[in-house]
């Protein structure tokens, strides 16, 4: 199976690899996905709390490089945006624009469970109700 | 000089050897007769040339040129064997032992003959990949007919204490199969020495063409008659009816003869280049081999490359080197390779698994290019990898509790 350009380039040159500071309150962490399934993502977001806009984003993935290119797209969809906006970002928002095949549709779904999961961790750091999301069938 | 883009996957398909094409050529135009066609010179010089191939076949793996059934390949001769023993000896017993690493084409053909009222036992392996001869001594009954145990392994190489298994087959009167797919043409198979009365084989795998293949079928000591899967004409001894693909014959014959000539030279060189390309690779951190490293084919290597999945590593180099991962992150299962669990390796090293399989035709730049872009991945993936930073950390990545999906 070949890849897109997209997700090659994405493979090639990866946005936002690295790690924010968890223990800092403006931080949260999304850790999903498991070693046994071949996928795992950690995405991070710092908020400024002030404006509530996601200041930073950070991913590491263990995966293919479908999982590699979904969450470097991610992070850079979220810096900029408001955590509100954010929670709006739909993983097959991350297929179209990479071009995923079927078979790769996981990957932008473990995207956007780490985007969420990040989103829970930074709320409830921050004494907000954890949100709850409806679960996609993987 | 380098040759890109390089070919690592020979134990999916060899590339064909030109000295096998160029003896094919002829006989797809100008000698194209039917080899059953007895009345006419066109089908005699066919039949002649299908003797002659039969021949060189058969001499490489120590057999009678009349033991030899062609087949379309080792997917057809494995059934052949399997269903062709089941039906022939249903008499005697219904009770099959096999492997749990074996192929596919074994393993399905072996449900097949579940659903069918047959019995099957399908050893676990040893960690090294072989299996346990006390435990396949054990697991003959009165009604076992057939031991069906590989040659050797596709995805890592090792191979099966043949010589051992065909011994413990005839003491107890019950006969012996082999996919041998991979190892003849490569290591030396001798099916007298082996004691092996039904073997698998297919020209694609050792530089002849696709789409031909052969069934050694022992004619005596004992005589042993598989039951024809396919229905017609007869040929074959009547075990494989279907006119004869000729020019495929021809060049699985020049194959294996080319194999017989230089098998030895090939698989000292390929050895030492596989050895190299192993050495320089498990210096990188937390690498190991799978399989064991003594028994094993010269030219194969399979590598796990802890907290790096195969196919993104993959994704790495492919455009420049064809190689197969364990990973199976394209198939909807997102299984990892069942061989590589069935040696106890956790699901995360069966991700992390590339296979190496040197050919004929690989050259030392080649592995070199290969020692220096796989590591260089290696390490730019591990800075990606989130698993890699807990183990840096001493995080125990076990003790976690993963959401499993």
């Amino acid at each position: 199976m070949a890849y897109s350009e997209k997700v090659i380039d994405h493979y090639n040159n990866p946005k936002n690899v690295g790690t924010l500071d968890k223990s800092k309150k403006n931080v949260g962490t999304g850790l999903v996905g498991a070693p046994e399934c071949g996928d795992v993502m950690r995405l991070q977001i710092e908020v400024d709390d002030a404006t509530g806009m996601i200041t930073d984003a950070k991913f590491k993935t263990f995966g293919c490089g479908s999982a590699i290119a979904s969450s470097s797209l991610a992070t850079e969809w979220l810096k900029g945006k408001t955590v509100d906006q954010a929670v709006q970002i739909d993983n097959m928002d991350l297929v179209e624009e990479l071009n995923l095949p079927p078979v790769k549709i996981h990957c932008s779904v473990l995207a956007e469970d780490a985007i969420k999961s990040a989103i829970n961790d930074y709320r409830k750091k921050n004494g907000l109700v954890e949100l709850v999301f409806e679960e996609k069938i993987h | 000089m380098l040759k890109l883009p390089i070919y690592l996957d020979n134990n999916a398909t060899t590339p064909m050897d030109p000295r096998v094409l160029e003896a094919m050529i002829p006989f797809f135009t100008e000698h194209f007769g039917n080899a059953a066609s007895r009345n006419h010179p066109f089908g005699w010089e066919a039949e002649e040339a299908v003797d002659y191939a039969r021949e060189q076949v058969a001499k490489l793996v120590g057999a009678d040129p009349k033991e030899i059934i062609f087949t379309s390949g080792a997917t057809e001769g494995d059934n052949l064997g399997i269903k062709g023993v089941f039906e022939m000896y249903s008499s005697k017993g219904n009770h099959i032992i096999t492997c749990t690493t074996e192929h596919k084409a074994v393993l399905d053909t072996c449900k097949h003959i579940e659903r069918s009222g047959g019995e099957v036992t399908y050893l676990e392996v040893k960690a090294d990949g072989l299996i346990d001869l006390k435990e396949l001594e054990a697991a003959i009954k009165p009604t076992t007919i057939l031991i069906a145990i590989m040659y050797a392994n596709n995805e890592i190489g090792v191979i099966q204490p043949v010589k051992e298994i065909g011994a413990i087959a005839k003491k107890h009167g019950v006969l012996f199969f082999s996919d041998a797919v991979q190892a003849v043409g490569k290591v030396p198979v001798d099916v007298t020495k082996d004691g092996i009365d039904i073997m698998a084989f297919t020209a694609h795998k050792m530089y002849g063409p696709k789409g031909i293949g052969a069934l050694y079928v022992r004619r005596k000591n004992p005589r042993v008659k598989v039951t024809a899967q396919m229905d017609g004409g007869g040929h074959e001894r009547g075990m494989r009816s279907g006119t004869l693909n000729v020019p495929g014959i021809v060049g699985f014959g020049k194959a294996c003869e080319l194999a017989r000539l230089e098998m030895a030279d090939d698989a000292a060189r390929l050895s030492k280049l596989r050895d190299k390309l192993e050495t320089a690779l498990v210096q990188l951190e937390e690498t190991y081999v799978n399989g064991n490293r003594d028994h094993r084919l010269p030219h194969v290597t399979n590598i796990s490359f802890k907290y790096v999945e195969g196919e993104g590593l993959l994704m790495g180099f492919n455009k420049h080197i064809a190689l197969s991962s364990g990973s199976a992150c394209t198939s909807a299962s997102l299984e990892p390779s069942y061989v590589l669990k069935a040696l106890g390796l956790g699901d995360d090293l069966a991700h992390s698994s590339l296979r190496f399989g040197l050919g004929r035709f690989t050259t030392e730049e080649q592995i070199d290019y290969t020692i220096k872009a796989v590591g260089d991945t290696v390490i730019k993936l591990r800075e990606m990898s989130p698993l890699w930073e807990m183990f840096k950390e001493g995080v125990d990545i076990d003790k976690i509790e993963w959401a499993h999906h």
